[in-house]
């Protein structure tokens, strides 16, 4: 099998799996003021510890959260709430046209439910979002905006925004900014306090921890209105019994992810260079969208590393999915799901696809775990997979064609 | 074969594609998405793609350890059938939405898809038998063993090139013995109810939709004997002749009989009605014939002719007139509405009744 998803999920490392493993065998509540509890909350302190040193920040800017989503939303829409009780006028959200949905969507509900007013931030043709385009985003009323939301590395894409221009800009007006960094952290450099951002989500699924277990770093001046209500851990931003067992694991992925980030970005950047040589060989016309040639290592990356993203005219990304999976290769149409109906990509209309083309998308998506043999079965699959999934979108194009009973006469 | 098995989420598509696995052929499954906003759950009656169906569909193909796949054909549903529907009833003709689904997404754009993809057949769960013909020219398409969930009539309007690439497993055998294989297989839909709603109007509120979509186009209603106009109507889409509730008049005929609907007309937005003989037809005129088994008929040929899903069925004669049909019922049958579909099938109480060919209906007299 060549798994080619990591930006869905990647591998849990074995170095987390022992941790976690060890640490569900070991009894107490965090918060609990006995011998047990203390162990846990030493546990607990020094994965915060970990996790603040992996990534520039400080102990106390480490609030453990159930993942991606309730750090996106938690951060949307906490420091909305907080800035806006602060100051009534300020409503406005500068969110980019590129956000996960866990973003995206949680905006779109404060426009819809709490009279948000937001401003789409355009992305240029790579999917990035300039630091000018916020300035003039901001200039248009600058007292009302609550907060301005640009995701670190764009899931589907992987392009890589200027984070530390975007968190100047908003800075200058003293707007915080969020970023969504769940598919930069471990991929390329991030050091939160260096950044200017003034949250960031990561989730633990994506650097080889456990899936159900994410961080929002929140530094201290920002305030932020809690969505969980209970016994005040977290610094009273996340009620609930801390989850030791994942949160001792997303440390210790966190500290291995970020520890080999270097070496991993060099070689998966290789990697990634190899498959969209091996894919434009065998299907000339294949369109890698984002940041394709952009720099993938260094300390100012353009795109993640291990990412590529293509469109492959005439086909449809479900039948290409199909077909590979039957070959054993494991990629990704980059389309949301919720019963099934895919949609064209809000990423790929927003750096100006049309939705027909969006629909013959596939993210090819490199991790820790992937080696040369996952290229070869690609290099192997894709003209044969690209050439049938073609002729099957060239069927649905001839739809008009078979003539079938329709009334001619009227009575 | 490599069969690709449409999963609607229901027991019968369930132990099609178990049976099709069991009989040793390279099966996936898909489940065919039709609604771009699926609900949320189901509610009353069945509908065919809410989340609940697309999960139940997924949990079946877990069972029997085949691939899974949620395809998008929301687009082509719209613009093909419920598109298709309502235009239809604004024309004054009374469509078959579950043919029409059959002839052009299962059967059309599935199919295609699934061919192209290098599948042989496609597989669902219709209640009907077919084999192919000793010429090769066609298939034998027949009505299942189970008379109650016969479904001959709504495959009935597909070409030999389209059948000849389907597969209905379950058509050998009753529904109550196709839940009980279900129920050994430990399949979870084994109990779920049958769906028999239009699933795109899941209250079962066909007018209402069709108001929704078509808006008022008010129009006389007339008595067709006295040519007096009996009163006002929002619209010919809300009538199939042969209809008599809802035709929202406030008095009684004048000989104190009910009346019926007896023709649409679109144009003008007249809606005849008169008494229930004068529904009565014996000549039925079908257009765009086709011909399952690649035979089309020859000389006149006696039959029996079905005209709608649920519907008895007519002894006739019936003979070919280039792509039409025409057909003499021995007896008159009443309520042949344009639109729908005349099925002719030649009975077989062993092998069960043959469908000679298929035309829809365009005239009547």
């Amino acid at each position: 099998m060549a798994y080619l998803d990591h930006a869905a999920t990647t591998p849990m490392r074995p170095g987390a799996v022992s941790t976690m493993s060890a640490a569900l065998l070991t009894l107490g509540n965090a918060s609990s003021l006995h011998a047990s509890g203390r162990r846990a909350r030493r546990t607990v302190e020094e994965s915060r510890e970990a996790i603040a040193d992996a990534l520039g920040a400080r102990p106390s800017e480490v609030i453990f959260t159930g993942g991606g989503t309730e750090s996106d939303n938690l951060a949307v829409k906490g420091i909305f709430h907080a800035r806006r009780a602060a100051d009534p006028r300020r409503r406005r959200i500068l969110a980019s046209a590129v956000e996960h949905h866990a973003v995206l969507d949680a905006v779109q509900w404060l426009a819809d439910h709490e009279g948000a007013d937001v401003t789409w931030l355009p992305v240029d043709p790579t999917g990035r979002v300039h630091a000018e385009v916020l300035a003039e985003a901001i200039a248009e009323d600058p007292d009302a905006v609550a907060l301005a939301t640009v995701m670190w590395a764009n899931n589907e894409i992987g392009t890589v925004n200027p984070v530390p221009d975007l968190a100047r800009t908003a800075a200058a007006h003293g707007i915080p900014l969020h970023t969504d960094a769940v598919q930069a952290v471990g991929a390329v450099p991030v050091d939160f306090t260096a950044s200017g951002a003034n949250a960031l989500t990561l989730t633990g699924h994506k650097v080889g921890g456990p899936a159900g277990v994410g961080v929002l770093l929140l530094d201290r001046q920002t305030s932020c209105t809690p969505l969980l209500h209970g016994g005040g851990q977290e610094r009273d931003v996340r009620s609930g019994t801390l989850d030791v067992p994942a949160i001792s694991a997303l440390a210790v992925a966190v500290r291995e992810a970020v520890g080999e980030q270097r070496e991993q970005a060099a070689r998966l950047a290789a990697l990634r260079d190899d498959l969209v040589a091996a894919v434009r060989a065998a299907v000339p016309d294949a369109v890698l969208n984002g940041d394709g040639d952009g720099p993938a290592t260094g300390p100012h990356p353009g795109r993640l590393p291990g990412l590529a993203h293509f469109t492959f005219p005439g086909c449809e990304g479900d039948s290409l999915l199909m077909l590979l999976d039957a070959k054993g290769i494991e990629c990704s149409t980059g389309s949301a799901c919720t019963a099934g109906v895919a949609q064209a990509s809000h990423v790929l209309l927003a750096v100006g696809a049309d939705p027909a083309t969006a629909r013959g998308s596939l993210r090819f998506s490199l991790g820790h775990t992937s080696t040369a043999e996952d290229i070869a079965a690609v290099r192997e699959a894709i003209g044969p997979v690209v050439a049938r999934a073609r002729s099957a979108g060239l069927a649905g194009a001839r739809r008009r064609g078979g003539r079938t009973l329709r009334t001619s006469a009227e009575v | 074969m490599r069969v690709l098995a449409a999963m609607s989420g229901g027991v019968d598509s369930a132990v099609a594609a178990a049976r099709a696995v069991a009989a040793g052929h390279d099966v996936v499954g898909v489940h065919l998405a039709l609604s771009a906003k699926p609900g949320t759950l189901r509610t009353g009656a069945r509908g065919c793609c809410t989340i609940e169906d697309s999960r139940d569909a997924r949990r079946a193909a877990d069972l029997l350890g085949i691939p899974f796949y949620v395809w998008d054909f929301a687009e082509r549903f719209r613009e093909d059938v419920i598109d298709d529907f309502v235009a239809e009833y604004e024309a004054g003709r009374t469509p078959n939405p579950c043919m029409r689904c059959n002839e052009r997404i299962k059967f059309e754009a599935l199919l295609e898809k699934a061919l192209a993809l290098g599948f042989d057949a496609v597989c669902t769960g219709h209640y009907a038998r077919i084999a192919p013909t000793a010429d090769g020219a066609g298939v034998e398409l027949r009505r299942a063993v189970d008379p109650d969930k016969d479904q001959s009539y709504v495959l009935a309007s597909l070409r030999p090139d389209q059948l000849r690439h389907a597969l209905f497993p379950v058509g050998d055998t009753r529904k109550p013995d196709i839940r009980a294989e279900a129920e050994r297989q430990d399949l979870a839909v084994a109990r779920k109810p049958d769906s028999h709603d239009i699933c795109f109007i899941p209250d079962g509120d066909t007018r209402a939709f069709l108001d929704a979509r078509v808006g008022n186009r008010s129009g006389d209603l007339v008595d067709d004997e006295t040519g007096e106009v009996l009163g006002q109507h929002g619209g010919v889409h809300g009538f199939t002749v042969g209809q008599r509730k809802g035709l929202g008049l406030d008095r009684p005929s004048a000989d104190g009989r009910p009346r019926y609907v007896l023709s649409l007309e679109p144009v003008s937005g007249t809606v005849r009605v008169g008494a229930s003989e004068r529904l009565a037809v014996t000549e039925i005129v079908a257009d765009d014939a086709v011909w399952p088994t690649g035979r089309p008929l020859d000389g006149l040929v006696e039959c029996v002719v079905q005209i709608r899903a649920h519907g008895g069925v007519a002894p006739a004669v019936a003979e070919r007139d280039g792509d039409r049909v025409r057909i003499r019922l021995r007896d008159s049958v009443r309520g042949v509405a344009p639109g729908q579909v005349a099925v002719l099938y030649r009975p077989d109480a062993d092998a069960g009744d043959l469908v000679l060919g298929a035309g829809r209906i365009s005239a009547t007299s």
